[in-house]
């Protein structure tokens, strides 16, 4: 597989994940997308400094061609696919973690409140 | 920079999204069991990617332009460094603007529960 056609099986995995399999619903949140746009920024600074100073170099054969600040369009997708899978798990963790409190919580209520 | 370049830019990160944990209160550092949980996913899955793309040489790294250590499968110390930074940093960036705008990220608010 080349780099580009694995660019789009992640991000498509991601996708499935974040609707699907989590349920976090990452990508249809505005709080994602602000979040994102602010990513994308310096994702576009840092990768720009990567590939323009020939730090991360390409197979010009694994790759489409087309280039943003220096570096391939793919890695729009890499960075994309990066960021929903981890906010999408960060969100699973903490809806797992502050739901099992909160019903830690509602029990030592219930129990005070009928004694 | 030389041998530094790719570090520096990790650091330069980290240093960039410090205010939010010690200025805006956002609390994501503070909870770091679930951040290292939270990064898991991501992790493996793109480790396992970029050692895929180096055997098949899909990219390859400066040595001039990097700390030049490799770890097994050839992948570069500070490639390893940006998949648990870059994540961070995109956490980072969602519960502050969570924190200003109050918008919903699918989950309740780890703030109340703590009590502060």
């Amino acid at each position: 597989m080349t780099y580009s056609q694995i660019a789009v099986a992640v991000l498509v995995a991601v996708l499935v994940v974040d609707l699907a399999v989590l349920r976090t619903r990452m990508v249809t949140r505005r709080v994602f997308w602000v979040a994102y746009a602010i990513v994308i920024v310096f994702q576009l600074l840092m990768n720009g400094v990567l590939t323009g100073l020939d730090v991360v170099t390409y197979d010009p054969a694994a790759i489409w061609g087309p280039r943003i600040a220096y570096a391939p369009v793919e890695d729009l997708l890499f960075g994309f696919s990066l960021v929903v899978l981890t906010l999408a798990s960060w969100a699973a963790v903490n809806r797992r973690a502050n739901t099992t409190r909160r019903r830690g919580l509602d029990t030592r209520t219930r129990r005070s409140s009928t004694r | 920079m030389g041998h530094l370049t790719y570090l520096s830019l990790l650091v330069g990160c980290l240093v960039v999204t410090a205010p939010l944990e010690l200025l805006l209160g956002v609390r994501v550092y503070a909870r770091w069991r679930r951040l290292l949980l939270a990064v898991v996913p991501e992790f493996v899955v793109f480790v396992v990617w970029v050692l895929y793309a180096i055997a098949a040489g899909h990219w390859d790294y400066s040595a001039g332009r990097t700390l030049d250590v490799r770890l097994p499968g050839g992948i570069p110390v500070e490639e390893l460094l940006f998949f648990l930074v870059v994540p961070v940093c995109a956490v980072l960036a969602l519960e502050a603007v969570r924190k200003v705008t109050g918008w919903d990220a699918g989950y309740p608010a780890e703030e109340a529960e703590a009590g502060r």
